[in-house]
């Protein structure tokens, strides 16, 4: 039955599918890490062994799972769409009371061979999970009140486990990926402006309230708020960080300073020059004509994304793919953000080029369904 | 495939809107990669290689910590010192090679001190010398051009004036090591300071954060030589809280040299309100050589010493509490009604318990003895009886109501709980079921019960007093009392207090008491109990054969000597407790020792407490025109 109706609607079966495969969508991801092999190279100083190596393997080991992932059916992957968002949501939990805590909030399940982040699973399967809701749901009910209610639900809960951790910067990712997939479903844009604007109300009223009768939060609440907006506030912490980032950043000029030839990282001053730092160093390296270089790399993924979506006439599909997408861009637009000090420092890797095994797996793997729901997409 | 053609369209404008909103963000990403790189490019090229901007950690001053009356135990003494921070000096090793022609500077000194800065972070300064004159100074600062990244300062040292009195309350600081940091999750960035001094024993490490204090930050700009060319940002820290103790040094430097050349220690309290007025441990040690590190020649001085002088024996020592524990006995057999005040019992010297012969210290046994005669004696036979009779629980129970057995809060470090048994404790720890003759042996202080000499002094207070009292040893921190007054009264019946505390009256004044010889004449009178507890097994074998003379036994297999009393008898003002370790009779060892510390301690008269030590500080500010 199945095949039949594939075959009917166009779809590709067997060893056609390889034909099918997004051919520049791989490369360009390949290209992106073989930079942050590149980057991890020359940070620790010339050292292959120590971070290049292991991040290779991981490469190695995501592509192939892409791969995998690419050639199964989409409809498999969304009948898988529940059942990974339940599996991710228990997987926080545990952590949360069981896991190992790292750099002061990050939390993984040691498995020996990897650490898993539960969390960076959640951001792929949140996009899955309400991407199959508005599949689900049918197109007149889309706007109605009590139907926004669940998806609003389903992110809420993973992001009360990450903010607990205390992560913010995966929070802020749960979030946006989760409203982009509301946004492209429909959900009336008043919505969104009511959202946006009781939010927004509620920080100024939380701000202007301060030292009346009325204040909302306590004390050292405020403090804590203050200290997270100025970070200069922590001299010997993130205000150092970001006063030396920019300081490479800056010295990188045009061309940069040449591969190997930062001496602002070179020398030590970024403890995080390998993981949510490491575009400082490439940027320090290869200039302004390198950030820009990458960050169009990185534009040309969505691009592509947003070119196969737009011709897929599956709702799943169409939403699941566009999800990934913002979700990257989200990945690599704060992680800059955050480093060139225009965003508070929250914690957010830079997607394919820091160093780190989760974020890599989740992130080549949700490339997968890319790939898949572009294979298996009616022609 | 029906689907409605408007999902497609709503899904592209939506989409259209979606990578609008990201070309706009990225946009953003790439003009601030423009306005960083490029334009400002030239601003950040020279803070990059001529300017740095510097963060320098402004140390508190620990806190102060005074003794009772005002007198200062630990203070924070002005030294010159060295520090290079690498990030200014260009090229480290000509710098400190440079340096060692104007300072005092080993060879060796100057590798460590390039291995200390390969390892910490630029900007973290790291300590060349310290200890320094200021004819060095003068030097350094003269020729500073040339040494470039090299900063003179005057730092703080730990002093301990009095030393040794008072080495095992305080404690001392110490350099913080790596493995300091990696036992304590403390992210403050002042333990990065390479020999930052931090509390390594006593109350110097149990009130450790309080008397640290909170580092200040300076944030400047200096230029390639390091000269400072701006102050950005200055946040001032707070120093470290003062404490004051309810210890005076007076009665602490009697007891701690009336015990020299014994393994011994001695707590005094004050029976009204829980104070602890002399914490000694002997032998002790000089503080002072741990302040900067100390030599390994002095460290194993003082660990292979058989005395143990860095044990503080009165809350760390562990002894069985031998005959002082008879009070609790009694209490508790008096209180379950199992004896009555007038009951006797006859002591023919030994008592069969399921055939095995639990012996009298006298060995003619002391005949027909009430309960006041048995104290006063210290009846062996009349505590197996009566212990066995009121059973180990109820034992247990009335100890802990008198402060054995449980932990009490003093600032000290290691501050431990003895213990008291009970019949469930043997199963579960020794895998065996009680015996009766464990009770019986309970009954004068041996077998498994254990007690510290803080412990034992606070019992005595609690008899003395009928309080609960807890013992206090900071009476204020940071110039707030601490003192509550909440003593709650003791759950026994007077009645059977005033038959214990008669007994130990006779015990120090009765003609045949065994602490007569240590009684006090004078218009006080003092009460208390002797004690010798065993650390060995007596074989029978050696029983009969009659070597059991404790001076012909090594030392560390001879008796313990211990004596705890109160005085005076009538309004009790202080209570005491001694253990001499292996010195063998309580009655000849111990009691001399409390008599003499008690009349001591009776002689100082008013307790009352000293200067506040707010009001000395300020006074040293004013006259010296510098902030300490």
């Amino acid at each position: 039955m199945s095949f039949i109706s594939e075959k009917y609607q166009g779809i590709p079966t067997g060893f056609r599918k390889i034909l099918h495969f997004h051919w520049p969508i791989a490369l360009l991801l390949t290209s992106v890490s073989f930079i942050g092999f590149l980057m991890l190279f020359s940070v620790s100083g010339g050292n292959f062994n120590k971070w290049a190596e292991p991040q290779i393997i991981r490469f190695c080991i995501g592509f192939i799972a892409m791969i995998v992932i690419s050639f199964t059916p989409i409809s498999i992957w969304r009948s898988m769409s529940i059942p990974t968002y339940l599996i991710s949501l228990i997987l926080l939990f545990y952590v949360e009371y069981f896991g190992i805590t790292g750099k002061g909030a990050q939390r993984w399940i040691d498995l020996g061979f990897i650490r898993l982040q539960p969390s960076e699973f959640m951001k792929i399967a949140l996009v899955m999970v309400i991407a199959l809701y508005y599949d689900w749901l049918g197109e007149d009910k889309v706007s109605k009140l009590r139907w926004l209610l669940p998806p609003i639900l389903l992110t809420a809960l993973p992001m009360i486990l990450v903010l607990n951790q205390p992560d913010l910067g995966t929070a802020i990712l749960l979030a946006s990926g989760a409203a982009v997939v509301m946004l492209l479903a429909g959900v009336s844009l008043w919505y969104f402006m009511a959202g946006i604007s009781s939010i927004a109300g509620l920080v100024y009223a939380v701000i202007i309230s301060r030292g009346t009768e009325f204040q909302i939060l306590k004390n050292y609440q405020y403090q804590r708020i203050e200290t997270f907006l100025d970070p200069s506030s922590d001299p010997l912490g993130t205000g150092y960080h970001i006063t030396q980032s920019k300081i490479a950043l800056g010295s990188g000029g045009y061309s940069g300073r040449g591969f190997m030839q930062g001496t602002q990282s070179q020398l030590n001053f970024l403890p995080e020059k390998h993981t949510d730092f490491i575009f400082t160093t490439f940027a320090e390296e290869f200039g302004f004509l390198g950030g820009i270089i990458l960050l169009l790399l990185y534009i040309l993924i969505i691009f592509f994304c947003y070119l196969t979506a737009m011709q897929n006439h599956n709702r799943y599909s169409a939403l699941l793919t566009l999800g990934i997408a913002a979700t990257f861009f989200f990945y690599f637009s704060v992680n800059m953000l955050m480093v060139m000090g225009l965003a508070p420092v929250v914690g957010v890797p830079l997607p394919l080029m820091s160093y780190g095994g989760s974020a890599m797996l989740v992130l080549l793997g949700a490339f997968g369904l890319v790939q898949s729901a572009h294979i298996h997409k009616a022609r | 495939m029906n689907l409605p053609l408007k999902t497609p369209r709503r899904f592209r404008r939506r989409a259209l809107l979606l990578a609008g909103m990201q070309l706009g963000l990225a946009g953003t990403l790439a003009w601030r990669m423009n306005q960083l790189g490029v334009k400002e490019s030239d601003k950040f090229r020279l803070l990059a290689e001529e300017n740095r901007i510097n963060i320098r950690l402004q140390p508190p001053s620990r806190g102060i910590i005074y003794d009772r009356s005002g007198n200062t135990l630990a203070l924070n003494r002005q030294v010159y010192t060295i520090e290079i921070i690498r990030e200014q000096a260009t090229d480290p090793e000509a710098v400190l090679n440079r340096l060692a022609e104007l300072i005092p500077l080993s060879k060796i000194r100057i590798s460590e001190i390039l291995k200390e800065l390969s390892r910490r972070r630029a900007f973290v300064p790291v300590t060349v010398a310290t200890g320094l004159e200021w004819e060095h100074i003068a030097a350094v600062s003269a020729n500073s051009p040339s040494l470039p990244g090299i900063i003179p300062k005057l730092g703080l040292n730990r002093k301990y004036p009095i030393g040794a009195d008072f080495a095992h309350v305080i404690g001392y600081v110490g350099p913080v090591s790596d493995y300091d940091l990696s036992q304590i999750n403390d992210k403050d960035p002042l333990l990065l300071i390479p020999r930052f001094q931090i509390g390594k024993n006593g109350i110097e490490a149990k009130v450790e954060k309080p008397l640290r204090g909170k580092a200040g930050y300076k944030t400047i700009e200096v230029n390639s030589v390091g000269r400072v060319m701006r102050v950005l940002k200055d946040q001032s820290g707070s120093p470290g809280v003062n404490l004051q103790l309810t210890i005076g040094h007076d009665l602490q430097r009697f007891a701690t040299e009336r015990m020299q050349g014994e393994s011994s220690a001695a707590v005094v309290m004050d029976v009204n309100n829980g104070d602890v007025l002399a914490l000694a441990s002997a032998p002790t040690f000089d503080p002072n050589k741990f302040v900067n590190g100390i030599s390994v020649s002095d460290w194993e001085a003082l660990n292979d010493n058989k005395y143990r002088p860095l044990a503080n024996k009165t809350v760390q020592g562990l002894y069985p509490p031998g005959s002082t524990f008879k009070m609790v006995v009694a209490l508790a057999a008096l209180t379950d009604g199992v004896i009555n005040k007038n009951e006797e019992i006859f002591c023919p010297g030994h008592k069969d318990i399921n055939g095995r012969k639990f012996h009298c210290w006298r060995k003619g046994g002391h005949g027909k003895v009430s309960l006041r005669e048995a104290l006063r004696y210290s009846c062996d036979v009349f505590f197996y009886d009566i212990a066995i009779r009121v059973g180990i629980e109820k034992i247990t129970e009335t100890a802990k109501a008198l402060g054995l057995g449980i932990k009490h809060d003093l600032p000290l470090p290691a501050v431990r709980t003895g213990l008291m048994p009970t019949k469930q404790w043997k199963r579960k720890n020794k895998k065996q079921d009680w015996f009766i003759g464990d009770t019986a042996n309970a009954g004068i202080g041996q077998g498994f019960v254990l007690a510290s000499p803080l412990q034992l002094a606070t019992m005595t207070a609690r008899l003395a007093s009928g309080l609960i009292l807890q013992p206090r040893m900071l009476n204020m921190i940071d110039n707030k009392s601490t003192f509550i007054n909440e003593n709650q009264k003791l759950n026994f019946k007077t009645e059977h207090l005033n038959l214990i505390r008669t007994g130990m009256y006779d015990v120090s004044n009765h003609p045949r008491g065994t602490a007569f010889s240590s009684r006090i004449d004078e218009k006080y009178k003092m009460a208390g109990k002797t004690g010798t507890s065993q650390v060995r097994f007596i074989s029978k074998k050696e029983r009969e054969g009659g070597v059991t003379k404790n001076e012909d036994l090594p030392w560390n297999r001879r008796d313990h000597a211990l004596f705890v009393g109160y005085a005076p008898y009538k309004n009790p003002r202080y209570s005491i407790s001694v253990i001499v370790e292996h010195g063998g009779a309580g009655s000849r060892k111990a009691a001399p020792i409390a008599r003499d510390i008690m009349k001591k301690a009776l002689s100082l008269g008013e307790n009352s407490y000293g200067p506040m030590p707010n009001q000395i500080r300020s006074d040293k500010i004013k006259k010296s025109g510098k902030t300490v």
